[in-house]
């Protein structure tokens, strides 16, 4: 119903011309706000929401729909109506494009900033700049708590551990946590500045450094995004190679979270094996590429080509962890200590994984049948065989089997990749640029789907911008918590995982 | 002559307590180590460390009290009493006359009471999840432990620990049901009490799941050397006790002459290193458990305690 509603609100439209591949359509307020309505019930998943000079961009997804679309609506001075007060999802969104730009959301409810804690000199640096006096970063209104015997637990940004920076609110009752709440935005880093107005070769390498742990995942984005909107296609060996790099890094994540679950378990043998089965995958990806996370290697065109003996290295590597990974995932499954911690730990309902539109580990493992990989197929996925574990559970255990899975799934298409490796060069030369060009690409990374749009102008950079997974995740893990032990919260947030440096932009 | 002598012998165990304590931490850690694959620090680290702490700046908060800067040494001192009391190599301590296994009980629930109240004292949120943890542990444990001591005392007739020492070692008390139930609910005390795995892990990093760890937070230099130390001789005051009461093959008692006293300290040195390897194996088997699992499990030990005690009411020859 809702779904039907939101396509007819978008349907009928010429797009904007040079969008590809998906098309942008110019809207009005009105219908704006019909389609804010329209996602709150239901009708389809929020896939961004950014800001740019004067306008403001929404990615979304008609339910049940191939192809999704980009709506954009122009900004009312600096104001435009707000998405978030009838779909939640788009609050924390909202609330940056509010602080990088200035522009007010109307009708938005939490008038909180999220990325300006105060320490800028001005506001909405993106946008109007008007200088504004420095406020004391410890000052923020968290939601009210009330209730008898409740306690607040503030915990970070500084760690007792070595981890990047967030703080979480927990109003606890005893050990029972009656809610937590995050506030994020600590490694903000001005990515969306450093975007507008630069030449493709800086922007692709600001791209690949937004969060480390997914730089390849990044930079096949930004790639992707690049050449769709020169309408370019990467050769064929291009193509493989940077599905191998991609599955790699998506393998060393999922080795390395899996052992560090394990361990916020207190239960280090896994985690001893895991740190050994990742640097193994890091070190032949060295050998194959050159560079430990494959920062870099993939860039508009193409990518950088793989090392001669890239073959050997890579299969040796699978080979040797294959086995020794089974008999580590027979000790998770045999130990029920573990077992003991991690199921029924950190339950997230299929419900708000739908809403949220949770990509990756968190939405498979409640039951959000999505993966970028196979539903919005991009290549050398489009040619490729693999299966996209799901599973219903949602909670930690869950989490832990989606990774496992994944990695049998990458080990298997690496293999087949490698086997047949295509020949020719490696990279297509950027065909002569002029006019207004925009690109969007989504791509897998291992937390889940995170997107890149360019908007190109006669060769340059004209403005770009990355989505994380961890925007739609994030909130989710708020609503994890809730009614578990305060002990338990390292471990539910080990099994997400989310990005800090993704989402702080 | 004979207090002379009784004297040494005692003065000789408090300080061998205080010395191989870091050691056998240290030996814990690198076992622990080599078990995950890993090199590890050498078991003399942890002198090194106290030696380090020693010399650092102590760095108080604002609203730290007399109670924050006392707390280390009042629990330094109590465990380090505590563990005087515990026969080592031979038996006819002097304290034992003053002290018996009750007040040992007692002392080690003084220094968790002061730590307790530390970690609440500069009022930070760790420092109360911690010492909130803490006492529920201690409420748990300390009944399953007095029951222990109360099995052994039935089988011994006091609860003097020299005097159940030497009791066991020339009585030939023998293989007892009774008393494998107060091990195993002793074991799970000295899990319990030492913060270890899977109660409390020592080197976790994570401070919303610590325990004795949350309470010293927010301690440095001297401070947390004595806190330190202070952990460390009561991780050795629990295997010379578990030595004591259930292994004390080997100590000298009648005769203390040299030769007896030798065969003493050797065999007890090896029970230490012996306890020292174990620990990190079974550290190494298990996940830590859910904080609403304690009860459960210091459950198990009061139980297992219970029931020794029971059985020895029925009869003495369980």
């Amino acid at each position: 119903m809702s779904a039907e509603r939101l396509a007819a609100l978008i349907a009928d439209r010429a797009p904007v011309s040079g969008h590809r591949p998906w098309p942008r359509y110019e809207i009005d307020h009105d219908t704006w706000i019909a389609i804010g309505q329209a996602l709150g019930e239901g009708g389809g998943d929020l896939l961004g929401l950014w800001g740019e000079k004067d306008n403001v961009h929404l990615a979304l997804r008609v339910a049940g729909e191939a192809v999704p679309c980009v709506v954009t609506v122009r900004v009312r001075i600096a104001d435009f109506p707000s998405i978030g007060r009838f779909h939640a999802p788009a609050i924390r969104l909202e609330r940056a494009v509010r602080d990088l730009y200035g522009f007010a959301p109307i009708g938005m409810l939490d008038r909180r900033p999220w990325l300006d804690h105060g320490a800028w000199s001005m506001r909405a640096p993106l946008g109007s700049r008007p200088p504004a006096a420095r406020r004391d970063p410890g000052t923020y209104d968290f939601l009210p708590v009330k209730g008898e015997g409740l306690h607040q637990i503030p915990v970070g940004p500084v760690h007792a551990g070595i981890i990047e920076p967030g703080h979480f609110r927990f109003t606890a009752n005893g050990e029972i946590v009656a809610r937590l709440e995050q506030r994020l935005g600590y490694v903000h880093k001005g990515i969306d500045g450093l975007l507008t107005d630069t030449d493709l070769e800086r922007a692709g390498r600001i791209m690949a450094r937004v969060s480390g742990d997914s730089t390849v995942a990044y930079s096949f984005a930004f790639s992707l995004a690049v050449e769709q909107a020169l309408e370019l296609e990467a050769p064929p060996r291009a193509q493989v190679l940077r599905g191998i790099m991609a599955e790699l890094e998506r393998t060393a994540n999922h080795l390395g979270d899996f052992g560090a679950i394990c361990n916020d378990a207190s239960f280090s043998l896994i985690h001893a094996h895991c740190g050994i089965f990742r640097e193994r995958v890091l070190a032949a990806s060295e050998r194959a590429f050159g560079h430990r996370l494959m920062m870099d290697r993939i860039v508009p065109g193409g990518c950088e080509d793989a090392s001669p003996g890239a073959p050997r290295a890579i299969q040796t590597m699978l080979e040797e962890i294959e086995q020794p990974f089974a008999e580590i995932v027979r000790l998770y499954e045999d130990t029920p200590s573990l077992q003991d911690r991690t199921c029924h730990t950190g339950f997230v309902s299929p419900d708000l994984a739908a809403q949220w539109a949770a990509g990756g580990h968190v939405g498979r493992a409640s039951g959000r049948d999505f993966d970028t990989r196979r539903d919005f197929p991009y290549p050398p996925y489009d040619n490729a065989s693999f299966e996209v574990p799901l599973f219903s559970a949602g909670d930690v255990d869950a989490r832990i089997w989606v990774r496992i899975r994944e990695i049998e799934q990458s080990m298997a298409m690496i293999k087949t990749w490698i086997a047949d490796l295509p020949a020719g060069p490696s990279r297509a030369e950027l065909p002569p640029l002029a006019g207004v060009r925009e690109g969007i690409a989504m791509t897998e990374a291992f937390r889940g789907d995170i997107m890149a749009w360019v908007r190109i102008v006669d060769g340059r950079i004209a403005r770009a911008h990355a989505r994380d997974a961890s925007w739609f995740q994030w909130p989710l893990l708020e609503a994890a918590i809730e009614s578990n032990i305060v002990a338990d919260f390292p471990l539910c947030n080990k099994s997400f995982n989310c990005s800090y440096s993704g989402h702080d932009l | 002559m004979a207090i002379a002598f009784d004297l040494a012998a005692q003065t000789v165990q408090m300080f061998l307590v205080l010395a191989v304590a870091p050691f056998l931490l240290g030996v814990t850690r690198m076992v622990k180590a080599r078990l995950l694959r890993r090199i590890g620090p050498p078991p003399w680290q942890p002198y090194l460390d106290l030696w380090k702490l020693m010399h650092k700046e102590a760095v108080l908060a604002h609203n730290a009290s007399w109670l924050y800067r006392t707390a280390p040494y009042v629990i330094f001192a109590a465990t380090w009493v505590a563990a005087a009391l515990v026969p080592t190599f031979a038996t006819g301590l002097m304290f034992s006359w003053a002290a018996d296994l009750i007040a040992l009980v007692a002392l080690l629930a003084t220094a968790r009471f002061a730590l307790a109240l530390a970690g609440m004292d500069v009022g930070t949120a760790f420092g109360g999840i911690g010492s909130s943890r803490e006492m529920m542990i201690g409420s748990l444990a300390e009944p399953a432990m007095l029951l222990v001591v109360f099995s052994v005392a039935l089988i011994a007739g006091t609860t003097q620990l020299s005097a159940i020492a030497s009791h066991f070692i020339d009585a030939h008390v023998g293989l007892r049901v009774s008393l494998g139930l107060a091990l195993i609910a002793f074991v799970f005390v000295a899990v319990a009490e030492n913060a270890r795995i899977p109660i409390d892990n020592p080197a976790t990093h994570l401070e919303l799941t610590m325990v004795h760890e949350a309470m010293v937070l927010e301690y440095s230099g001297r401070h947390l050397a004595m806190i330190e130390a202070a952990a460390a001789v009561k991780l050795v005051l629990y295997f010379s006790l578990l030595s004591c009461l259930f292994f004390p093959f080997g100590m000298a008692t009648a005769d203390q002459s040299l030769g007896p006293l030798t065969v003493g300290i050797v065999s007890y040195l090896g029970k230490l290193l012996v306890l020292a390897i174990l620990l990190p194996i079974g550290e190494t088997a298990v996940a830590k458990m859910r904080v609403f699992r304690y009860p459960i499990f210091l459950g198990g030990a009061f139980a297992a305690g219970a029931l020794a005690v029971f059985l020895l009411f029925v009869s003495r020859s369980f």
